[in-house]
């Protein structure tokens, strides 16, 4: 039983990187209706202009503890510049297509980044490992973890925080909503619906190179990075309830802690316990744990 | 709506395969029966989407279908393709029809990420089976046809022609279906469903036996896949070939029965092309291409068709 | 209809075009066909060196710039060709791309696969189709176990050998371990290592206890949770087959932690990573190369030409991938020679270059090959490890101990986990 302390620190890491990297996909679904596949290449993205950039930064010698920074930074700059092309470029043009077809879409984007990404980066894996380390660490029991994992936890918080508090609470968040209620009547009020979309993919595409950006300096940034990612998003924001904030929030602490309780004591179905959850979640809550009750159009 | 000569085409597709086949390359004949085996895999989920389902995990009942067949051969040694193919369908719609009391229930984007759940399920349970060569899978015994092996030179186009009359029994019975009351009601339901049910239906009810047939031709095309690729593996599980399923379906709109058959060979073919012309780039090439199809032809590859017709 | 014809042609346009762009050289040159991975997880450290090993080794043979026994131009004076191929996606896809390189580009050999799966999945499309291929990477040993082949062929060792290998070299080492514990993919290479690993450690030392055996998903990437069960196991050795982005991905996850300060890492596809992350592993560590590669390779003329001209190209040295690549060319090459000698100098068909196969012996840039076991179709060769220690920023590899290829591989017929059940009887 002195596992237990690990089983939840280790549950608490994971549901925090799980959420950092899903909250964009959940955010985008909530507000476009749009599946968005492509959430795994901006993961990927972030996670390779981190690595470049900040890799940049230490081998230059300016001082590594600003190299947090850069990681935000390369993660935003990324997203800034690909998200409004990809979404003025080619999605805005799709609204009126079914949901499946612009899943489809987004697919074929993905398709088409990955391959960018490798024109661009290569095959060669990058590391920097530098900013894990940095910080030091500290002790659970007798077990000892780099501080570098509180920085996802507090990235986690920040953006469920911040993103409740928007929502909640500014004039720019109850538009929002608004659109989400109803584009149609929303644009017939004079809301600059387009804009909003196009903020929103941005965002939520942001969220995603973050997710990669920070979890750069702990893997080796390869080819097919992102791939995982998709559908380990998919999980955690269905569990919850697509499109729901808190929703993702439990998802992925859900996730996270019957991962690390399965690794620790029966290691042999940590395979398929997400899909497990998942499929259970689904068969008791048909639209996940925090869903909104649809209105039947008769 | 004019008058249909959906059977009698897929009548002479089939005559044309039996006659030219002998003149087609090898490898050529084998794209044809991976595209049929696919295309029956689609043509379940085009059955689905008809009633506006999307089942994310079609993979699930072409994994099953597969398994059953190589199973057939491993464990009881039977090679005959046409016994693999009748087990995979039963042993996959007996798997859909248990499924289905569950997801008969689920709508728009939670059923399909709830049979994502499921084929994965089926992944892992796979991937941790080494009885069943675990992620490698293992050989499914060489495809022999009323217990007759044919030789090398003959084997590839006896295969394609038996599955392409499979493929023709499966197509001309769900087109059939499709004009009962039930197989109508698919369109109903994704406009309403409220309304349905006013009429005195079960839509529940509807949407498992479509549920069922659908599974069935997956596992069709499952064993179809696995006698002709000779090899399975959990991979015929994952969620990104279901994606593939979803993909050809889409590219060849609902148009008709013999839709996923062309969206699959098509399918087949650029993504054959994108691997010869850019090794390092096909996805970029995959990606483009299906792209503009989609702007392009927006109702599907089947609209090329059926434009004039329209004008 | 008219766009359909449109659609149609290009198509038939494209797919005519394709091999007729490889096509047009002089004096029937041999071609070959190279799967490998060009993209994915699995292109930076297996596929992409592969290849370029391929690229040089082909190029140096054409120009008659390789050292004896291999000075003669391309195969037997005829030029080689390639026809490069990725071997990303399904077992279904890697199969119709088979079919298409034999009988649409029309190649003579076949040489590639990582994947094991693809490497069962091609093997009876292989003797269907009557075409030579060897497997130059993947380490199921099911392959011969199970099937028998005329056509298939695979110039490098089996995982058992890896597996074997690591265990004897860890009892060598630590007499005293009483404990082990394993990190491995969940999938059928990592299930085969850690099974054969603790079967062997179980004869070697009876009394040993195990402590865990973490599987998780293969390119998961978030170790914390299992680095933390294997700190708390607290065994003596770690045994893990990870590699490429796994591999890393861990040791950078577990070097802050001091998982293989604790206990002993045997890293048993290790040795792809030495060169980059030499940081993060500690001293005393085990590395594997699956085959005498890399650092444990010969200090022969093959091994100085083929090293020299591969770092010269691409500015890093050769991993064991490349090392298996370009001793599956060798092969290939010395089979196709032998056969055309006894063919009285003429072009020989698949059928005979696959008989001087056989029970090939053969020199690589890795020592000798034997094609001694699967009735002369499955190499085997010695193996060696060694323990990690940093000098100066650079990884080295000491206490480096070898094993003969007959006391780390059964014996012909023999399988390999029976052979080990058995107490690695000959």
């Amino acid at each position: 039983m002195d596992q237990i302390p690990a089983v939840i620190v280790d549950g608490i890491f994971y549901a925090a990187w799980l959420f950092v990297a899903a909250v964009g996909m959940t955010l985008i679904y909530g507000v476009m209706k749009i599946v968005n596949l492509t959430h795994g290449s901006f993961y990927a993205l972030g996670a390779y202009a981190a690595a470049s950039l900040t890799g940049a930064w230490l081998a230059k010698g300016y001082p590594p503890m600003l190299s947090y920074g850069v990681l935000l930074g390369s993660a935003v700059l990324v997203s800034v510049i690909v998200a409004p092309l990809i979404e003025r470029g080619i999605l805005r043009f799709m609204y009126a297509k079914d949901e499946v077809v612009i899943m489809l879409i987004t697919y074929a984007l993905f398709l088409i980044l990955e391959d960018t990404i490798k024109l661009i980066w290569g095959v060669d894996p990058y590391f920097i490992a530098e900013p894990y380390g940095l910080l030091g660490s500290f002790d659970v029991g007798d077990l000892s973890y780099p501080t570098y994992n509180l920085i996802l936890v507090g990235i986690a918080l920040a953006a469920g925080i911040g993103l409740t508090l928007l929502l909640r609470g500014t004039r720019i968040g109850k538009l929002l909503l608004t659109v989400i209620h109803d584009p149609e009547v929303s644009r017939a009020m004079g809301i600059n619906v387009d804009r909003f979309y196009l903020v929103t993919f941005t965002f939520g595409s942001m969220l995603a190179a973050i997710g990669g950006a920070f979890t750069a300096p702990t893997v080796s940034v390869v080819p097919g990075l992102g791939v995982e990612i998709i559908v380990l998003s998919f999980a955690v924001v269905v569990i919850g309830g697509l499109g729901s904030l808190p929703g993702a929030a439990l998802g992925a602490v859900i996730v996270g802690l019957v991962r690390s309780a399965t690794i620790h004591y029966a290691p042999e179905v940590e395979l398929f316990v997400i899909y497990f959850v998942m499929a259970l979640v689904l068969a008791f809550r048909p639209r996940g744990l925090f869903s909104l009750a649809e209105p039947r159009k008769i | 709506m004019n008058r249909d000569r959906t059977l009698p085409i897929l009548g002479a597709v089939m005559l044309v395969v039996v006659l030219a086949g002998p003149l087609l390359p090898q490898w050529a004949l084998f794209l044809v029966t991976i595209a049929i085996a696919k295309g029956l895999v689609a043509l379940g989920l085009m059955l689905l989407l008809r009633a506006g389902l999307v089942s994310f995990g079609q993979a699930l009942y072409y994994c099953i279908g597969a398994y059953t067949a190589g199973s057939v051969g491993r464990f009881f040694n039977v090679g005959d393709m046409l016994v693999q193919m009748i087990a995979g369908a039963a042993v996959a719609a007996l798997v859909a029809f248990i499924l289905g009391f569950l997801l008969a229930r689920y709508r728009g984007i939670f059923f399909g990420l709830l049979s994502l759940a499921l084929s994965m399920i089926l992944y892992g349970l796979l991937v941790k089976s080494e009885a069943l060569g675990s992620t490698d899978g293992f050989n499914v015994l060489p495809s022999t046809v009323l217990g007759i092996r044919p030789s090398e030179a003959w084997v590839r186009y006896v295969v394609a022609a038996v599955g392409c009359g499979v493929a023709l029994l499966a197509t001309a019975l769900v087109y059939r279906y499709l004009r009962t009351p039930l197989g109508q009601l698919a369109p109903a339901i994704k406009d309403n469903e409220i309304r349905v049910e006013y009429m005195g239906t079960s839509v529940r009810n509807a949407i498992h036996a479509m549920y069922v047939i659908a599974a069935a031709l997956s596992g069709i095309g499952g064993a179809l896949a696995a006698t002709t690729v000779g090899h399975i593996d959990p991979d015929m599980a994952y969620w990104t070939t279901s994606g593939e399923f979803i993909f050809i379906t889409i590219l060849a709109g609902t148009g008709s029965v013999v839709a996923p058959f062309l969206g699959a060979a098509i399918f087949g073919i650029i993504h054959t092309v994108a691997f010869d012309l850019s090794p390092n780039t096909w996805q970029m090439s995959l990606g483009t291409a299906l792209l503009l199809l989609i702007v392009f032809l927006p109702d599907g590859l089947w609209s090329l068709f059926t434009r004039r017709k329209a004008a | 209809m008219r766009n359909f014809r449109k659609l149609a042609t290009a198509v038939a346009a494209a797919l005519a075009l394709a091999p007729a762009a490889a096509l047009a050289q002089d004096a029937a040159p041999v071609k070959i066909g190279i799967v490998t991975f060009l993209s994915g997880p699995a292109a930076s450290p297996f596929g992409v060196p592969a290849r370029n090993a391929a690229e040089v080794v082909t190029e140096l043979l054409n120009a008659g710039k390789a050292p004896a026994p291999y000075a003669t131009k391309g195969f037997g004076g005829a030029p080689i060709q390639t026809v490069i191929i990725d071997e990303a996606g399904s077992t279904t896809t890697q199969v119709t791309e088979y079919r298409n390189l034999v009988q649409r580009h029309n190649v003579d050999v076949v040489i590639g696969y990582v994947s094991s799966g693809n490497c069962l999945a091609i093997a009876p499309v292989a003797e269907e189709l009557k075409k030579l291929t060897n497997f130059f990477d993947c380490g199921t040993a099911r392959i011969f176990e199970d099937g028998s082949y005329k056509y298939v062929f695979r110039t490098s060792p089996t995982q058992t050998m890896d597996s074997v290998g690591a265990a004897l070299y860890v009892h060598d080492a630590k007499p005293k371990l009483k404990s082990i514990a394993g990190l491995n993919q969940n999938y059928a290479w990592g299930q085969d290592s850690w099974g054969d690993f603790e079967a062997s450690m179980k004869q070697l030392v009876p009394k040993v206890e195990v402590k865990t055996s973490q599987m998780p998903k293969l390119f998961a990437g978030q170790y914390n949770a299992e680095i933390s069960t294997l700190l708390g196991a607290k065994a003596d050795v770690i045994h893990s087959s990870f590699y490429d982005g796994d591999l890393e991905a861990l040791l950078l996850q577990a070097a802050p932690r001091g998982l293989f300060k604790k206990s002993t890492g045997i890293l048993s596809a290790g040795e792809t990573v030495i060169h980059k992350l030499a940081a993060q592993i500690p001293d005393g560590t085990v590395i594997g190369a699956r085959g005498p590669f890399g650092p444990y390779a010969p200090n022969n003329e093959l091994n100085r030409w083929f090293s020299k001209e591969f770092r010269d190209r691409y500015q890093v040295p050769p991993t064991y991938p490349s090392y298996q690549m370009a001793q599956a060319i060798l092969g290939v090459k010395a089979a196709w020679e032998k056969a055309q000698a006894a063919n009285g100098g003429k072009r020989p068909s698949n059928e005979q270059v696959a008989a001087a196969l056989e029970h090939l012996s053969f020199e690589g840039p890795g020592g000798t090959v034997k094609m001694a076991n699967g009735k002369g179709h499955q190499s085997i060769m010695e193996t060696a490890y060694g323990m990690s220690k940093v000098v100066g920023g650079k990884l080295t590899l000491t206490n480096i101990k070898r094993y003969p290829a007959e006391k780390v591989n059964p014996p012909d017929g023999v399988k390999g986990a029976d052979w080990i059940a058995s107490g690695f009887k000959k």
